[in-house]
């Protein structure tokens, strides 16, 4: 066995360990342990990722040496190596653009436990990402869901405290169904590990046994994932949830932790129940239809909303509806273009978040449209980011969500039923994202004379500035050289089944 | 699928605590009672777990009289998912509870509307 092997493993104990150090630690501390956690982390996935791309072939680190069908198993392939080094550069780029409002928004003294929350959420990510365990994902599904809820609540006002509650109780929901689905599944397999399951349910299916229990099953699995992620008709937690949080919250949230949960279903429609088996169910013309809808309804949302912030948050459920539609196509290429799409929007929505924080501060905090004329020549860097990440998200070329929606119509093509609602419904939700966003980028670059906030200079946000390049870089990169990342994807998802 | 039904009267009792946990959280507004619904829906889902590792006529598995014989016992994985499932309904639990603390004091109101209505008053 490689020593490589061992990183994932290393990645998720350190995260674990790091977060219980710092609960000990001042806040400085604790902040400079986050970052060096991060980094270090970054560094495991990506020696990962090279581990897995130079042999070809996934591995599996055995938890304490118990074999298969008893032990605990941990699986790394390119697929989750690439997630995992996305979710840490993201996290780390989220963290550093924050942390100038994180010290203002939450009391000195208390910043500390925002990174111990940090570190929990990083570690079951990562967790969600490598584990080959159902049972492990679940019980990880819950720290994320906790450490997601302190996140949402540690700035301590109404608001937030309602909008915690309020995800609380619909996350709850949904990994209730999912806790339900597991133990069906594991009545009905007699396994625990994905591998194991993925046989027991080519045989069930094969010979048509427990065929209405099954269905069951995977239907309650997938609704409890959707949920938990905020596809459509289950969004209403989202604005509040994102909107009033700190930033780095809210990129983080948004960016990362429903896409753990995506994540997470995409390893069970493959590694578990099977790619075919899960297009028979018919459920993915279910989640084809919804995400159509929470396509069309997100922008909507977005479009009547007056507040910044929360308009980008409504942005958010358009682009969940996105993905739910390339799982909804039935095919490898609308497969691909999802998980695609779960990395540039993840770039790309932490960027706006951090952007548009920069834009609200110099118009005297206010998140109202009329305050934020002109902001982008007062603040030139976050302006600049900001439309940078507009561009992005309707789907400008040069920039990573052109290549997406390229992704999505090209896969759309492939599949002759649903070409039709999928690339109309593209196109419109294209047009609906170009009218709020745009709207937003002329609105922040309309001259006015006499200005009654001050402009801001580089010297006073070195490290939020460096961020909001690495972030433009970032959409860039992934704009401009999108075809390895593609093929990486490719070469993921062959993995996996 | 009547007889299977009868015979599963367990696994369909938990299933009903389940969808009666279920709606409390998801319908009722006072939020004590959304806990309790959480924790009835939680309940349930181990009672289904415990019901499906169950053999009739087995005892649990701890060896008792020096008796090894594998036909004695029950399956102990299902007992050991029901109590990693308790830590963690135990700690989302006493996380809502403490964020109901928190806003019963801003707003002296469990009810989760009312809390809506007075923060939309608030303006925040």
């Amino acid at each position: 066995m490689d020593f490589v092997q061992n990183f994932p493993c290393f990645s998720v104990i350190l995260c674990l360990f790091a977060g219980i150090l710092s609960s000990g630690l001042k806040d400085k501390a604790a902040m400079r342990v986050n970052t060096c956690l991060l980094g270090i982390v970054t560094l495991l996935s990506g020696a990962t990722l090279l581990y897995t791309l130079q042999t070809g072939q996934s591995f599996v680190y055995v938890m304490g040496k118990f074999p298969a069908p008893w032990g605990n198993e941990i699986r790394a392939g390119v697929l989750e190596a690439l997630t995992a080094l996305f979710f840490c550069v993201i996290m780390l780029l989220s963290l550093l653009g924050g942390r100038h409002k994180l010290l203002e928004e939450v009391e000195s003294g208390k910043t500390y436990l925002y990174y111990v929350l940090t570190d929990l959420l990083l570690s079951s990510l990562l967790a969600l990402v490598y584990t080959n365990d159902m049972f492990t994902a679940y019980v990880f599904v819950e720290i994320n869901t906790i450490s997601a809820c302190g996140l949402i609540m540690i700035r301590q006002n109404g608001r937030t405290i309602e909008a915690a509650v309020r995800y609380m109780i619909m996350s709850l929901l949904g990994s209730g169904l999912l806790l339900l689905g597991l133990c069906m599944l594991y009545d009905l397999t007699g396994h625990l590990l994905m591998s194991n399951m993925k046989e027991s349910v080519a045989r069930l299916a094969a010979t048509g046994q427990y065929e209405i229990p099954l269905i069951v099953a995977i239907v309650l699995i997938s609704v409890g994932i959707c949920i938990k992620s905020a596809l459509f008709p289950f969004h209403a937690w989202l604005p509040d949830a994102y909107g009033y949080s700190t930033v780095s919250s809210a990129a983080i949230l948004s960016s990362l932790v429903s896409k753990g949960y995506i994540f997470l279903l995409i390893k069970i429609i493959y590694r578990v129940i099977g790619f075919d088996i899960y297009g028979d169910t018919r459920i993915i013309d279910v989640l084809f239809a919804f995400g159509l809808m929470g396509m069309i309804f997100g922008s909507l949302s977005a479009i009547k909303e007056n507040d910044v912030r929360r308009m980008i948050a409504y942005s958010s459920v358009a682009q969940i509806g996105y993905i739910y539609m390339g799982f909804g196509m039935g095919t490898e290429a609308g497969m691909t273009a999802s998980v695609f799409h779960i990395l540039s929007h993840a770039a790309t929505k932490s960027l706006l978040f951090i952007a548009a924080i920069g834009l609200t501060d110099v118009s005297g905090g206010s998140r109202k449209f009329i305050e934020l004329t002109g902001a982008g020549y007062r603040n030139k860097w976050a302006g600049a980011a900001f439309t940078v990440g507009s561009l992005s998200m309707v789907g400008m070329p040069l920039f990573s969500g052109f290549i997406s929606k390229l992704l999505f119509a090209q896969a759309a093509v492939q599949n002759h039923v649903k070409m039709l609602p999928a690339l109309i419904v593209l196109g419109v939700s294209t047009i609906l994202n170009a009218i709020y966003f745009m709207k937003t980028v002329i609105r922040i670059y309309t001259p006015v004379g006499y200005s009654a906030y001050p402009s801001i200079t580089f010297v006073k946000m070195r490290v939020y500035a460096v961020t909001l390049v690495a972030f433009i870089l970032l959409n860039v990169i992934l704009g401009i050289s999108s075809q390895p990342v593609v093929d990486m994807i490719r070469q993921g998802l062959a993995m996996f089944s | 699928m009547g007889p299977n039904l009868f015979i599963n009267y367990g696994e369909a009792v938990a299933m009903l605590l389940f969808g009666i946990g279920f709606g409390n959280l998801l319908l009722q507004s006072n939020l004590i009672k959304k806990i309790i619904g959480l924790n009835i829906m939680d309940t349930a889902v181990y009672l289904f777990l415990a019901e499906k590792g169950y053999i009739a006529g087995r005892v649990a598995p701890i060896v008792a009289d020096g008796v090894q014989d594998m036909e004695a016992y029950i399956n102990p994985i299902p007992s050991g998912l029901v109590l990693t499932g308790i830590v963690v309904s135990v700690s989302v639990s006493a996380l809502m509870l403490a964020l109901t603390i928190r806003l019963y004091r801003r707003y002296h109101t469990l009810d989760l509307d009312e809390i809506s209505r007075q923060l939309k008053k608030e303006g925040l």
